[in-house]
């Protein structure tokens, strides 16, 4: 995507071609860095990754994996030696260090959890805020301007700055440590943002197509579900990633809100470094293997992003 | 097919009043226009008849009932929106089968349908093509598929050739004449082109703010117009005022303009002396030496076979159509001689054409 197609009258210079790309690809390599050296500490093992000078070129190990979804505890070697042959890879991997494995650890529940809580918020967004969105391009509602600055005014303080109300109003509706809780949480900082894109993106959408369907023998539902849902697709896209990348990334609400059942893979994560030493190969594997969904999940829907982010900037 | 009948209906957004109290009825099988400027209220009543917007009061006939409340699809009425609100994730079969599935028309049936629609729209190679891809005539063709596929009671069209460029109009303009000979549909079309209404209406309703100015067939509206608002919108160039004064008395055959007697058709009402104006279309003046009414040459605008001449009177410039064989240079002093028949006198404050002859004779040879 060019800015020129949209600002400038003469086609860029090569000269100023090379100069963008040489700035992009240098930007590309700095923002890519941090999660080239988390994905490499991740498969070193822990010796290798506070090894000073910093190892560039390591024997690839599975030591953090193992680590991150089993808990362990540590043997004498007399003990390991009594024991019949490791059944697998990561039983060999941590009877190398004296220990054996005890058990699952709570990563995958916690990572399921992310993935119930973050997908279900934004869904939950998502179709709260098309439905409000639609309603607000479409329809006379009284006071419009004042509803849509109400929404939009929930923004304007962090989300934490409520934190302490939440916390006491959570505790007393039972609402603490439950999936539930969380959901409707994220849901209600997220659905102000969904609105306010979703209303721009319905807005383009003329409301001809719907007034066809409606003629041509279609209840208003049927229309808004046949001709603006279908061409609202790009924009409810773009909202999604906007809403999902908020929800599981989240951190201080989750690290607040919940500890046991309910915990998600953020506030888990940093646990980790307390169980047995400072283990960033598992800590470094649990972040690379946190970042997978939300990696997939823009990568299917890249051009949407890329047009919810660019909207409005470039008129069609 | 049915006939509408609008009666007394209104619109008022707030203060703004859209559509002021208008009748009129379009006859089972009609081609029906509603022709006027820009916010002149008759997309907002096309949109009435369709069930878009409520009226604030008034009815809606269509066939004999009562629609004036009833949801947009319990009418039975098809519209064209002027930007054809093809639906773009759907390609040229799904978009004129839209209507029928909603019947829940079986699909083999809603196949037919579409098929023989297309053959009669002369689209039947284009209905597996992406609608995005389609020429501005093809995709004007494909909402009209849309309209006929349900074979709905009326069709009603809101400046649906608007965005197409001229030479695809002309031929649009064309298409939709013959096809509305064949298939002899209820049509209402709304434009503020006046060449597509002259040229394809039975029946033209002239509407400026609100209110509807005349009603009648395109050779009524040109020749009779009801009120100098409609003389002034129909014709390229527009009718010609000259000013006059005083009253005018029941079987007077003659009026003074600017010291020139001119003979008109007979006054048919007395009306009271008040600022009177003469309209004349421009195709009904002669140059002529002898003539008292006298003008400088202006200008002069060639056409072919006409051209336009405007001419500095003492009333300003008026613009006679005349041969394109005469010679003329600007500063040339030219009597003007009208033609007698043809003349409308109108009442310079209500805008109101004054009874005469001309109309009777009309009315005589509709009624003989």
């Amino acid at each position: 995507m060019s800015l020129t197609t949209a600002h400038s009258v003469v086609a860029p210079s090569a000269n100023s071609k090379r100069i963008a790309g040489v700035i992009i690809v240098a930007y590309a390599l700095i923002s890519i860095v941090p999660l080239l050296w988390i994905f490499a500490t991740s498969f070193k093992t822990p010796p290798d990754s506070i090894a000073y000078p910093p190892k560039l070129v390591f024997q690839p190990s599975l030591e953090g994996y193992c680590n991150l979804f089993t808990t362990r505890t540590r043997q004498t070697p007399e003990y390991i030696n009594s024991l019949g042959p490791a059944t697998g890879l990561c039983d060999a991997t941590v009877r190398k260090r004296n220990m054996v494995i005890a058990g699952p650890s709570n990563f995958l529940p916690r990572f399921v959890n992310s993935l119930i809580i973050a997908f279900g918020s934004t869904f939950c967004a998502v179709f709260l805020g098309t439905l409000s969105a639609y309603g607000f391009s479409r329809f006379k509602v009284p006071l419009a301007d004042d509803l849509l600055f109400f929404i939009l005014s929930t923004r304007f303080m962090p989300p934490i700055a409520v934190a302490i109300p939440i916390y006491l109003m959570y505790r007393e509706l039972g609402l603490s440590d439950t999936a539930l809780g969380m959901i409707l949480l994220y849901t209600a900082v997220n659905v102000s943002l969904a609105v306010w894109l979703l209303k721009g993106f319905i807005d383009e959408i003329p409301r001809e197509y719907e007034e066809a369907a409606m003629i041509d023998g279609y209840t208003r539902l049927q229309a808004f579900w046949r001709t603006v849902l279908p061409q609202a697709t790009t924009g409810i896209a773009a909202t999604a990633i906007f809403c999902l990348i908020f929800a599981w990334n989240e951190y201080a609400f989750a690290a607040l809100l919940t500890s046991g059942t309910a915990q998600t893979a953020p506030p888990f994560i940093p646990t980790i470094i307390g169980e047995g030493g400072q283990d960033w190969p598992a800590v470094a594997a649990g972040t690379t293997i946190f970042l997978v969904p939300i990696l997939v999940f823009t990568i299917l829907l890249r051009k949407q992003l890329l047009r919810g982010i660019t909207f409005g900037a470039v008129r069609k | 097919m049915a006939e509408i009948r609008v009666q007394n209906l209104r619109k008022a957004f707030g203060a703004f009043v859209a559509v002021q109290d208008s009748n009129f009825v379009v006859e089972d099988g009609e081609f029906f226009v509603m022709l006027g400027p820009s916010g002149c209220g008759k997309t907002t009543t096309l949109r009435m008849i369709a069930g878009l917007e409520l009226p604030t009061g008034g009815k809606i006939l269509l066939g004999g009932d009562d629609v004036t409340m009833r949801r947009a699809r319990e009418r039975d009425i098809a519209f064209v929106f002027q930007l054809f609100a093809l639906y773009p994730h759907m390609n040229v079969r799904k978009n004129i089968g839209f209507p029928l599935l909603a019947q829940g028309m079986p699909a083999a049936e809603i196949r037919s349908r579409v098929e023989e629609t297309a053959r009669l729209l002369r689209i039947d190679h284009l209905l597996d093509k992406s609608v995005s891809g389609l020429a501005g005539g093809d995709r004007q063709r494909v909402a009209l598929g849309r309209a006929i596929v349900r074979r709905p009671k009326c069709f009603l069209m809101d400046e649906p050739l608007g965005t197409l460029d001229t030479e695809f109009r002309d031929l649009m303009v064309h298409e939709l004449r013959e096809l509305h000979n064949r298939i002899h549909a209820t049509t209402v079309y709304v434009t503020h082109d006046q060449m597509e209404a002259m040229s394809m209406a039975d029946k033209i309703a002239v509407m400026n703010h609100g209110v509807i100015e005349q009603f009648g067939t395109p050779r009524e509206i040109y020749d009779r117009p009801a009120t100098m608002f409609v003389a002034d919108f129909i014709g390229s160039p527009p009718m010609n005022f000259l000013k006059f004064g005083g009253g005018l008395a029941k079987g007077a055959k003659e009026i003074v303009v600017q010291g020139a007697k001119v003979a008109v058709p007979e006054v048919r009402e007395d009306i009271a002396p008040a600022d009177m104006a003469l309209g004349i279309r421009p195709e009904h003046i002669r140059f002529d030496d002898g003539s008292k009414l006298r003008g400088a040459i202006y200008g002069t605008e060639y056409l072919g076979t006409t051209q336009i001449v405007a001419v500095e009177t003492a009333d300003g410039i008026i613009k006679a159509r005349v041969p394109a064989g005469i010679h003329l240079s600007p500063g040339e002093q030219v009597g003007l001689t009208l033609s007698s028949t043809r003349l409308s006198l109108f009442e310079k404050g209500s805008g109101r054409a004054v009874r005469t002859a001309m109309h009777d004779q009309a009315a005589e040879a509709r009624h003989g």
